[in-house]
């Protein structure tokens, strides 16, 4: 792939709901490596797009492509090269944390799943919780467990929904930390939030949706501070 | 990953989660036993009318105590939002429906098993178990593929407790008939029977079939 080929390009998405449109025709570049964060008011479509670029959900209309590959013709290869973190864990509360990402590790056939499954509970700080079933597990921990499960297969495309969700401050400097190490192995970040100060630090590129369209998308580092407030309160409040 | 493998992995992870909640099995096998009781106590089961009624009898348990657990198998993991998560995974949608028909199969199996010999004490029936078997077998099989299909449907609407019998039902009285018919044909030896068992096998299969195809057109959103 050329560097100027988009690692992820959204081409006119649309998708309704019954007779309610949700997206009305969302179009997004983002560059391999790039961290882009995407704001909006309630209901402005943030989750139904990171659950169409996950696979979750057919757009209506429109086209998606991840590293050149077309997403509805190509969704299982697609699949390989994501990492999703929804704004609830999602785990198996019968399962221990270490049985949650052992079946996972297994399901995208990830190569010595114990050592991989052990490894990122060290690294999200639950070693201790490993032989603990999930439903015991607080709302952070869980948290920190979905985090390392869309680290498993070591996806180049992490797609984050509200992913600050129930992390104390310790939590927080870990997905931090996460991040930038995906960022620094070349990864590609799409994360949605509701906090412009966390958007602004985390991210290269902001991009708002009003309406089911992207009505701003600006590069953060070209850009004073000032002018993205005034953009957010102009475009999402 | 083969499709053998990861139709075993999501079935193992079924039964671990199914053994560790004991949610299904415990519900199914004891709705299972009440339901003989009932008939044991509603119906008059003299010896001329036991081969007409018991088989019946029999077989409305093992239905009812199925939609149980049929109707969990999906919701369950929906309601938690984990269904959406296994979906993510690049795997076959077809070794995600098989592994949750094998589930099943299991699951109401294991509710059969207990419920089998209640039944035979209950309506001092023969216990012919190796003529009972593959009857039980087959009929489970075509009952879990058409309840495994549509509990992915219901599973996605709110009135899916409703919604999973009234689909589902229809579809299978050709299957409860014939091992309803063939239960009895153990019990009282008629001639000119048609073969029964080869009924519910050519159903098994025409609803598996279906249903493999189907199923990952039913869970998409």
């Amino acid at each position: 792939m050329s560097s100027s080929t988009p690692y992820l390009a959204i081409l006119g998405v649309k998708k309704s709901f019954g007779l309610k449109p949700i997206l009305r025709g969302v179009n997004l570049s983002i560059q391999a490596g790039e961290r882009v964060a995407l704001l909006g008011a309630n209901g402005a479509g943030k989750t139904t797009l990171l659950r169409i670029l996950a696979g979750l959900s057919r757009p209506g209309e429109g086209k998606v492509t991840i590293d050149g590959l077309d997403l509805l013709q190509q969704t299982r290869e697609v699949r390989r090269k994501v990492g999703f973190v929804a704004h609830q864990p999602y785990l198996y509360d019968d399962l221990t944390a270490l049985e949650n990402l052992l079946f996972f590790a297994r399901m995208y056939a990830v190569e010595h799943p114990q050592t991989r499954a052990t490894n990122l509970l060290l690294r999200v700080g639950l070693q201790k919780k490993a032989r603990e079933r999930a439903s015991s597990l607080s709302r952070g921990q869980l948290q920190r467990l979905a985090l390392a499960r869309a680290l498993l297969h070591s996806p180049r495309l992490l797609l984050l929904d509200e992913p600050d969700t129930g992390l104390d401050q310790e939590g927080l400097e870990l997905l931090n930390e996460l991040l930038q190490e995906h960022r620094a192995q070349g990864g590609t970040i799409l994360f949605t939030t509701h906090d412009l100060e966390v958007a602004i630090q985390r991210s290269d590129q902001i991009a708002m949706l009003r309406n089911g369209r992207v009505a701003y998308q600006q590069a953060t580092s070209n850009l004073e501070q000032e002018s993205i407030r005034q953009a957010y309160e102009e475009v999402v409040r | 990953m083969s499709l053998f493998s990861q139709v075993w992995t999501i079935l193992w992870k079924d039964i671990r989660c199914e053994l560790r909640s004991k949610q299904m099995w415990a519900g199914m096998g004891l709705f299972a036993l009440l339901v003989l009781v009932i008939f044991n106590f509603a119906f008059d089961l003299r010896v001329e009318n036991k081969a007409a009624v018991a088989p019946g009898a029999l077989w409305v348990a093992f239905v009812f105590a199925s939609f149980l657990g049929l109707g969990r198998t999906i919701a369950a993991e929906r309601e938690k939002g984990s269904f959406d998560r296994l979906l993510l995974c690049p795997v076959d949608r077809k070794a995600i429906y098989l592994a949750k028909l094998l589930g099943n199969v299991l699951f109401i199996g294991v509710v059969e098993i207990v419920a089998l010999p209640v039944f035979a004490i209950l309506f001092n029936v023969p216990f012919a178990i190796d003529g009972l078997l593959p009857i039980v077998l087959l009929g489970t099989i075509g009952i879990a593929s058409v309840g495994t299909l549509f509990s992915a449907m219901a599973a996605a609407t709110q009135a899916r407790e409703l919604l999973l019998p009234i689909l589902v039902f229809p579809l299978i009285v050709p299957i409860v008939i014939a091992c309803v018919r063939a239960t009895g044909a153990l019990m009282v030896v008629t001639a000119n029977e048609p073969p029964w068992l080869g009924l519910i096998a050519a159903f098994d299969v025409i609803f598996l079939s279906l249903s493999t195809i189907l199923f990952e057109y039913v869970i998409e959103e």
